[in-house]
């Protein structure tokens, strides 16, 4: 982090390409800031993931088993039968360049290869040399490559400089998904045993303890209830959130970073002010610290490792015998969950159709997956008038929202944030168009690339979100960005830090929290961070003093 | 790879298809094999070639559901769901997808990076790329319909009056006396412009400058070569027209003959079109079947309602419960965390590990 | 998930598209266009040019001939046998080639070409 260039320096980015060289013919050089370390021997042996042995990606020798090069072609060979979408993605392209300028990193990094039709080239040239017969014969004339040790090399640097946000997938003409060939890209390499570290450790952890922190039981308790301390110091009001409990209707579920992090933490403090302030509604809802992760490194590492890591919803849920799952604010969890989690680890059929006990709403959307994202459920309770609240306690916000890529391309859940924010704020403004919703910015930092030692990637691919968030700022005075999304709590602040310092970042059921108006609560002072509420600025003083 | 590599590559590829039946025709007179055994092969391996494509990806399943969301889902009745961009069901994708086939919708949503100092970053208006791709495949369209007069005997109406509206401007070639007729169809000139704009873009633009590959140039240059030379003999090396439609019913109706006196310009206007058709289902052009079949566009974003089957899903190994609670249960106890299992009785059961796999 | 039907059929579909020239012009029988010559079109033995050159380009010469009598006044075109035509469609074209249905339309009833010639020119009454 300390050789992080600065700010106005990292913003000098050229998007020429060279002119005369070609990619083909252009080396790869791994360099510091952009490329993460690569994975621990021992947390791919806790998984049963191949050649666990300590390795650095700068080194010369990676330590490959001698038969590599057979065991990522046959790989290809493998997923290419069992994914149509490969097939059709790597034949189907036009280079027509569409994407080429969709994408953050590229925006951020200048970097050709970072357009995501080039990322896919680096794939597709290998496809050709071994499946098309003009790829065989004409070898560079038909795009064509042979898969070498550069090459491997090369297209681990690019799968892990992608967070597979389907930006680019938006704009294709043909729909070509980068995400989908950056999740098998992966893949290939890990039966290699390349992965970066912040990928493995946390799919160990996650394995072990039921998240990815490695948070165990007694832990993650104690945490929430030092969580419940503080919502008691606050509001005055004491809440007894229960765990493990068989029997309870609801199970929640949630990413163990709003356990363990600031800002998650206010996000999970709200969460657990709006289920207190549903139990004498009708709300029995249980957490867990098996379940205790919503969301799904395994997804960025293959597709069997992300059902591995799955399967614990539906298990624990099985266990405690609990109605229907309820899921917060997260978002590869998302995408997993809406697209995946029914086909890999259903059916369900031990859960019911969930109703939310409060309103009597029933979630159609979630009949068979038995499972519902917590802003269908709030958007739902303030619908139905359920929840008392008091915006004016974020009236020192100017908020914006960040659409995390996830809820937004891989599922659509794009209103129902949006309509608990204007409920519970008084100042709300949107980016602009081109950045939000569907066409939302990355934060940089998705697909398992938050970690610190990629920092200078992370703030490139961040560039275009920041900019966005910017913009509303010096128009709006915008000073805080909401989002639904784990990994961007964890990542924005660093990124608002690096390039609009003045903007902080929220989960949207703090800010429920903090206008919720809980029964027999005392005067609050402050919100949920601990800072002086509107017009309470001066009492705090005075108490200071 | 550089660009002008990849442009001379095709090129030449290009020069030396022109003289193949140049030469052919011109100087040795095989009007047998350039009329009649090509188009019958060329058509055989676009025929058998798109088809074993398409059967190729259908072999492959769909193991996921995962369409790329562009729009508001449907979740709670009161919030207004994008039943088009994010279609719950089997009416709006097709919706989805005649938008997408006929009107290239993502296409049209194309922006264009302005990096200005500061930086201050913006995407402004592009849909240039939309419409030239939208004219040229319009254009062609209307062509290749357009050359069934000389495939079908009797011309249908639609044909013809598809022909009129396409010349309806009723202006030659050129404002010289002799080139006043015929009239000009307009598809011709917007085909070629929108390929030279196409080709042009792709040196213009830094990006797709970096991409292309001769495979891109070649289909480019293929496709202006076989609009040119149709130019060439419509307006200016007129051949008998009632021999060609002679020789194309013969090919149809497998009677074939090659009539007398067509000029070697039909022959490389044939010839361009068969290496076409041949060269289709081997490149890039496959697009036009790959479409229909792109899992991000033509499925419904139902799997949280309707369960997806993967035919080739598999049981894993996972960590169970029982593994974690025999890990963690003191812990669990002193926390007080409800348990499964009290210590005492744990002590036979720890053994016991079971593997807990899911059956499709 | 498969879906094999649904791309069989859409296989059907498009191919089925693209073979229409093949089904639709089979079981009728291909006749190539005769055009007709009357006995005083034999018995001139030579048109205004070679016949090579008006089978493909009759229309290019027609439409100089208007350009020239319309915009430029001058009737007489003199050809490269040294023989001197009267520029006239009406008077020279069909004089010879009298019958329109056995000879201009055969081939552009093939073609289903409708040349706008008849727009203004009154076509010869043919005894039938």
């Amino acid at each position: 982090m300390s050789d992080l260039p600065k700010p106005e320096d990292l913003a000098k980015v050229k998007h020429l390409p060279p002119i005369w060289k070609g990619w083909m013919r252009t080396p790869v050089e791994i360099r510091s800031g952009i490329y993460c370390y690569g994975s621990k021997p021992a947390n791919l042996e806790y998984v049963g993931m191949p050649n666990p042995r300590e390795w650095s990606p700068v080194d010369e020798d990676w330590k490959l088993p001698d038969n590599w090069k057979q065991i990522f072609l046959d790989g290809l060979r493998e997923r290419l039968e069992k994914f149509r979408s490969l097939k059709i993605f790597m034949d189907i392209c036009v280079r027509c360049g569409a994407c080429a300028d969709k994408c953050h990193f590229f925006i951020g990094s200048g970097d050709p290869r970072n357009m995501p039709v080039l990322r896919a080239e680096l794939l597709r040239s290998i496809y050709r040399k071994e499946y098309t017969t003009a790829g065989k014969i004409l070898g560079r004339f038909a795009g064509a490559r042979e898969m070498t040790y550069q090459v491997l090399k090369e297209l681990w640097y690019y799968f892990f400089q992608c967070t597979e946000c389907r930006r680019c997938s938006l704009f294709c003409p043909y729909g070509i998904d980068t995400a989908e060939i950056t999740i098998l890209g992966r893949e290939l390499l890990n039966l290699l045993g390349l992965n970066t570290d912040w990928i493995s450790a946390p799919v160990a952890n996650c394995y072990r303890t039921g998240n990815h922190l490695g948070i165990q039981p007694h832990a993650y308790k104690d945490m929430i209830d030092f969580f419940v301390d503080d919502i008691e110091e606050i509001t005055g009001v004491r809440l007894n959130p229960s765990f493990n409990r068989k029997g309870a209707e609801i199970l929640f579920i949630t990413p163990s970073g709003d356990v363990f992090a600031d800002p998650g933490t206010y996000t999970c403090m709200g969460y657990l002010m709006l289920f207190h302030y549903l139990e004498n509604l009708g709300l029995d809802l249980t957490w867990s610290t098996f379940a205790s992760e919503g969301g799904n490194f395994g997804y960025f590492t293959s597709h069997e490792m992300a059902k591995r890591l799955n399967a614990k919803m539906y298990a624990e849920a099985k266990r405690l015998g609990v109605k229907w799952i309820l899921g917060g604010e997260c978002g590869h969890m998302w995408r997993v969950i809406n697209q995946y989690m029914d086909t890999f680890n259903g059916p369900a059929d031990f859960l019911e159709e969930p109703v939310s006990p409060i309103t009597g709403t029933k979630f159609e959307n979630a009949k068979t997956t038995k499972m519902v994202h917590i802003t269908e459920f709030t958007a739902d309770l303030i619908k139905q008038n359920k929840l008392k609240l008091d915006p004016s306690r974020n009236d020192n916000l100017v908020v914006t929202f960040h659409d995390s890529c996830n809820p937004a391309r891989g599922m659509g859940l794009l209103e129902e944030p949006r309509y608990i924010i204007k409920n519970t704020c008084n100042h709300f403004y949107e980016m602009p168009d081109t950045t939000i919703r569907e066409q939302t910015f990355c934060c940089g930092s998705g697909a398992g690339l938050n970690a610190g030692e990629n920092m200078e990637l992370r703030m490139r691919g961040g560039l275009p979100r920041a900019n966005a968030v910017k913009y509303v700022h010096e128009k709006y005075g915008v000073n805080m960005m909401a989002c639904i999304c784990a990994i961007d709590r964890a990542a924005l602040p660093t990124l608002m830090e690096y390039w609009v310092p003045e903007v902080g970042i929220t989960g949207v059921h703090e800010l429920v929290g903090n206008a919720l108006i809980l029964e027999g609560e005392k005067e609050r002072k402050t919100d949920l961070r601990g800072e002086p509420l509107p017009g309470m600025e001066e009492e705090e003083e005075e108490e200071n003093v | 790879m550089n660009f002008v590599v990849g442009i001379l590559f095709s090129g030449i590829a290009m020069i030396i298809l022109i003289l193949i039946p140049w030469v052919g025709v011109g100087a040795f007179d095989l009007r047998l094999v350039f009329g009649i055994i090509v188009p019958y092969l060329a058509l055989a391996t676009f025929f058998v070639g798109i088809v074993l494509r398409v059967i190729n990806w259908a072999r492959s399943p769909v193991p996921f559901r995962i369409p790329t969301t562009a729009g508001q889902q449907w979740s709670l009745p009161w919030i207004k769901p994008n039943r088009i961009d994010n279609p719950k069901g089997t009416g709006g994708v097709v919706v989805r997808m005649i938008f997408e086939v006929l009107l290239f919708r993502s296409l049209f949503r194309n922006t264009r990076l302005e990096f200005r100092k500061g930086p201050k970053i913006t995407y402004e208006w592009e849909k240039w790329l939309w419409l030239a791709a939208l004219v040229f495949h319009y254009s062609f369209l209307v062509i290749f319909l357009r050359h069934f007069r000389f495939f079908l005997d009797p011309v249908p109406a639609f044909i013809h009056i598809l022909e009129r509206l396409d010349g309806f401007l009723q202006m030659g070639p050129l404002p010289v006396s002799g080139l006043g007729v015929p009239e000009v169809y307009i598809t011709d000139m917007l085909l070629l412009l929108a390929l030279l704009y196409l080709f042009l873009r792709r040196l213009y633009v830094h990006q797709t400058r970096y991409i292309s590959l001769p495979a891109d140039y070649f289909p480019l240059f293929l496709l202006l070569t076989l609009g040119l030379t149709g130019v060439l003999m419509r307006y200016f090396l007129r051949v008998d027209l009632t021999a060609v439609k002679e020789l194309a019913i013969g090919l149809v109706k497998f009677h074939p003959k090659v009539p007398e006196g067509i000029g070697v310009i039909f022959y490389i206007h044939l010839f361009m079109l068969c290496t076409l058709i041949a060269y289709f289902p081997f490149s890039k052009l496959v697009h036009m079947a790959g479409i229909f079949l792109s899992p991000t566009r033509n499925l419904s974003n139902n799997s949280r309602f309707v369960r997806h089957i993967n035919p080739w899903n598999y049981p894993v190994k996972v960590h169970t419960y029982e593994e974690y609670e025999d890990e963690f249960r003191d812990k669990m106890i002193e926390a007080g965390l409800p348990v499964e299992k009290m210590p005492e009785k744990a002590e036979e059961g720890a053994g016991a590990k079971e593997e807990e796999e899911k059956k499709e | 998930m498969y879906d094999a039907g649904k791309i069989i059929v859409g296989l059907i579909i498009g191919i089925g598209l693209l073979l229409f020239p093949f089904y639709y012009n089979a079981g009728k029988a291909a006749k190539a266009p005769e055009p007709q010559l009357t006995p005083k079109a034999k018995e001139a033995k030579v048109c205004v040019a070679e016949t090579s050159y008006m089978k493909t380009s009759h229309m290019h010469l027609l439409e100089r001939w208007r350009q020239e009598v319309v915009r430029g006044g001058e009737r007489y075109y003199t050809a490269s046998n040294g023989k001197v035509y009267y520029k006239s469609v009406e008077e020279t074209c069909l004089d010879c080639h009298s019958n329109k249905s056995k000879f201009c339309d055969q081939c552009h009833d093939y073609m289903r070409i409708s040349p706008y010639c008849w727009d203004c020119h009154i076509a010869p009454k043919e005894t039938k």
